[in-house]
């Protein structure tokens, strides 16, 4: 049982909002979908929710086709980036609506509404009005409104993105386990952040200019990103794409610097390679080690970034601790090659650590 | 630029002038030229109210503020020569970036030699020299931002940069970016910098010096460092931090804390805290998994792992009492009963919420 897309295309413009893209996605799992704006995250949404016509492709819902299905008919819930609730209704009214309208009597909707609202821990909060509310509190009650209907398939778009910043780590803590109870439905939901689409997806979607990337649980998109653009999008800060060789069994970067070959990469042939370093596996180094000019640093309480310019391009390093660096001082920067993606030219993985 | 006083402000929207119903309680508070300062707090705490009292948005029901050694307190913000940059981009989508940037000294009727002149000026600092006559709506939402920070930057005598959340619309991705092109412009124009946001993360990168606001009142000021390592308060350790500082309650036994029946060795004399009540506070980038029983080591449980991508967040109960630990990814993450160890100089003691000072 599951919703299969297949070759969804939609161009605007000569622009390729979804660029054939296609997948599967199964009951009672978590699909979060990482991108950067404009990835096509909200266009692909509002294709399943039936909001947006698409040019070419299939969507399928346990083997009988959504697109087909108009808009009313087809039974998913939709939480957006602005909170949206009713502003008349008390909020325990906006959870049970959805229930009266699909023809559960006043007692019973309202009964479910409740069950829902403790799971979102809006307990003693039923007879308020959403503008009583905070804006966290608020954004519950559109989650819980979804959650009571139980649809089959829900849609979550950048919900967190509005709220505070400890208010969105508390949530994304609490959002894992009301998930969990979501068995029935098909669950999508969308972000830019790198961290909380780790931590909340069973699956993680990658997805770029209108493509599909990646697609597959957390460990294998962040240890194995199939494609530079991938790398690049779920490290923050984002992976560091450096361009150099492999030659003589030596990897040869930018500026004469070189590096003995790693473990993973034995077998490579001899050629160009694009090589991605963390910013988190870079460290600050000793006099033999390649050398840079920093460009900027910035310190966030217990760390350092460090954007160094070297022979071969830019890097982000990210480092323990409060440094503090003068503008174009020279650092010493250690790349172990043990830690090294390897992408070829055409930014497709070749080998990981 | 200008050095801003705020001498006994405070401001109410009721104007009802009892505790409750400050939205931002009377203080005194000096902002120094040419220093960046992120205003830091949740929503509701008072800080955009602050920002408008500076910019003059709001007239404080108390106090005066003060440029340099002048009382704007009456003046209105259109003459207080203040650059502001909100939430999202205000720009002029019909016109090109050049006419964006010049729109506000062809408002002020400069000849048009000088304007070129000081459009090029800017554009050059904002990078933008190659899009001055793109339409405006055609741009990014970052060099949509610049453009409205540009357009604060021509005029002559800019006193201070205020902004309001400057990297709302700004892809995570980007953001560090366009705060790195922030931080070269700020010191290039030597600007007074209030920057206000509810992102600990964009406070502590941003600025020199951050200010964190509770319910109206700013609970500390200090460097990123500071705050990090010495939170004046249990909501400062927990505001600034991500996950929040961990607490631990614990009693005294002679000069020692006792934690879960352990003493614990700190750098905090016991016997000289004043009377309240007691707990210690650890960062969860400081507590330490342990492999066998030493000094201030204490048996945990292990209840959940958060993969978080280059860290991964470890929830446990130490002695009972929940705790969360963060360890780099590629370290082995045990599972159940395991030994934690607390640092004895990472501790921080916190009588009733506030962070002791004697005994240390």
């Amino acid at each position: 049982m599951a919703l299969i897309a297949e070759h969804l295309t939609l161009e605007v413009d000569h622009v390729r909002h979804l660029d054939d893209v296609s997948f599967t996605l199964e009951r009672g799992r978590l699909h979060t979908l990482i991108g950067r704006t404009l990835a096509g995250k909200t266009t692909l949404l509002r294709t399943i929710a039936g909001l947006q016509r698409i040019d070419r492709g299939t969507l399928d819902l346990d083997g009988q086709s959504f697109l087909a299905r108009p808009v009313w008919k087809r039974d998913v819930a939709m939480v957006y980036e602005q909170f949206i609730n009713y502003p008349h209704l008390s909020v325990l009214d906006n959870v049970a609506f959805p229930l009266r309208r699909r023809g559960l009597s006043v007692d019973v909707a309202r009964e479910r509404a409740r069950a829902v609202l403790e799971r979102v821990s809006l307990r003693g909060f039923e007879e308020r009005r959403p503008s009583q509310l905070s804006g966290g509190q608020q954004q519950r009650v559109a989650l819980a409104r979804a959650l009571a209907r139980g649809a089959d398939v829900l849609l979550l778009d950048e919900p967190l993105a509005n709220l505070d910043y400890k208010l969105r780590e508390q949530m994304r803590e609490e959002l894992r386990g009301l998930f969990s109870d979501q068995g029935g439905s098909i669950v999508l939901y969308t972000t830019t952040e790198p961290a909380e689409a780790m931590m909340l997806g069973d699956v993680v979607l990658v997805m770029h200019e209108g493509r599909l990337l990646q697609m597959g649980p957390p460990d294998e998109v962040f240890d194995r990103p199939a494609t530079t653009a991938v790398a690049t999008v779920v490290n923050d800060p984002p992976m560091n794409i450096v361009d150099g060789a492999i030659e003589d069994g030596l990897i040869r970067l930018g500026g004469g610097r070189s590096l003995p070959l790693a473990t993973h990469m034995r077998g490579l042939p001899s050629g160009s390679y694009r090589f991605g370093l963390r910013a988190i596996e870079l460290e600050l180094g000793s006099a033999d080690d390649i050398s840079g000019a920093v460009t900027f640093s910035e310190v966030s309480g217990s760390e350092t970034f460090i954007h160094v310019d070297t022979g071969f391009g830019p890097l982000v390093l990210q480092i323990e601790g409060v440094h503090s660096f003068a503008l174009n001082a020279a650092v010493p920067v250690a790349i172990d090659q043990e830690k090294l993606f390897v992408f070829g030219p055409d930014d497709q993985l070749v080998a990981a650590p | 630029m200008a050095q801003i006083i705020l001498s006994g402000v405070g401001h109410t929207y009721t104007g009802a002038a009892h505790e409750e119903a400050w939205a931002l309680n009377p203080l005194d508070l000096v902002w120094e030229d040419g220093r960046t300062y992120a205003l830091l707090g949740p929503s509701g705490c008072g800080k955009t109210t602050m920002l408008n009292i500076i910019s003059g948005l709001v007239k404080p029901t108390r106090g005066r503020v003060l440029f340099d050694a002048r009382d704007v307190t009456d003046i209105p913000t259109t003459k207080r020569n203040i650059a502001q940059v909100f939430q999202f981009p205000v720009i002029y989508g019909a016109m090109s970036v050049y006419e964006n940037l010049a729109f506000p000294l062809v408002c002020r009727k400069w000849p048009r030699e000088r304007i070129a002149e000081k459009v090029a000026e800017v554009a050059e600092v904002l990078d933008l020299e190659r899009e001055l006559r793109r339409p405006a709506r055609t741009l990014t939402a970052a060099e949509k931002q610049l453009i409205s920070l540009g357009r604060g930057l021509v005029r002559e005598d800019v006193a201070a940069l205020l902004m309001d959340e400057p990297l709302t619309v700004i892809d995570p991705q980007f953001k560090f970016l366009l705060r790195r092109k922030l931080r070269e412009i700020t010191e290039r124009f030597r600007l007074t910098v209030v920057y206000v946001t509810h992102d600990q993360n964009e406070a502590m990168t941003f600025a020199n010096e951050v200010v964190v606001m509770s319910e109206g009142q700013v609970v500390q000021r200090g460097s990123p460092e500071e705050l990090f390592e010495y939170p004046r308060t249990t909501y400062v350790g927990y505001f600034i931090g991500s996950p929040a500082m961990n607490l631990f309650p614990v009693s005294t036994d002679g000069g020692a804390l006792v934690f879960g029946g352990t003493r614990l060795r700190s750098n905090y004399d016991a016997a000289a805290l004043p009377p309240g009540q007691l707990q210690v506070g650890v960062r969860p980038e400081y507590l330490e998994l342990a492999f066998e029983p030493g000094e201030n080591t204490l048996a945990a449980r292990i209840t959940g792992i958060l993969d978080q991508g280059s860290v991964r967040v470890v929830a446990l109960l130490v002695a009972g009492e929940p705790a969360k630990l963060s360890i780099p990814r590629g370290r082995r993450v045990p599972s159940g009963d395991v030994l934690v160890r607390l640092p004895a100089d990472k501790i921080r003691v916190y009588v009733d919420g506030d962070l002791a000072t004697a005994g240390r």
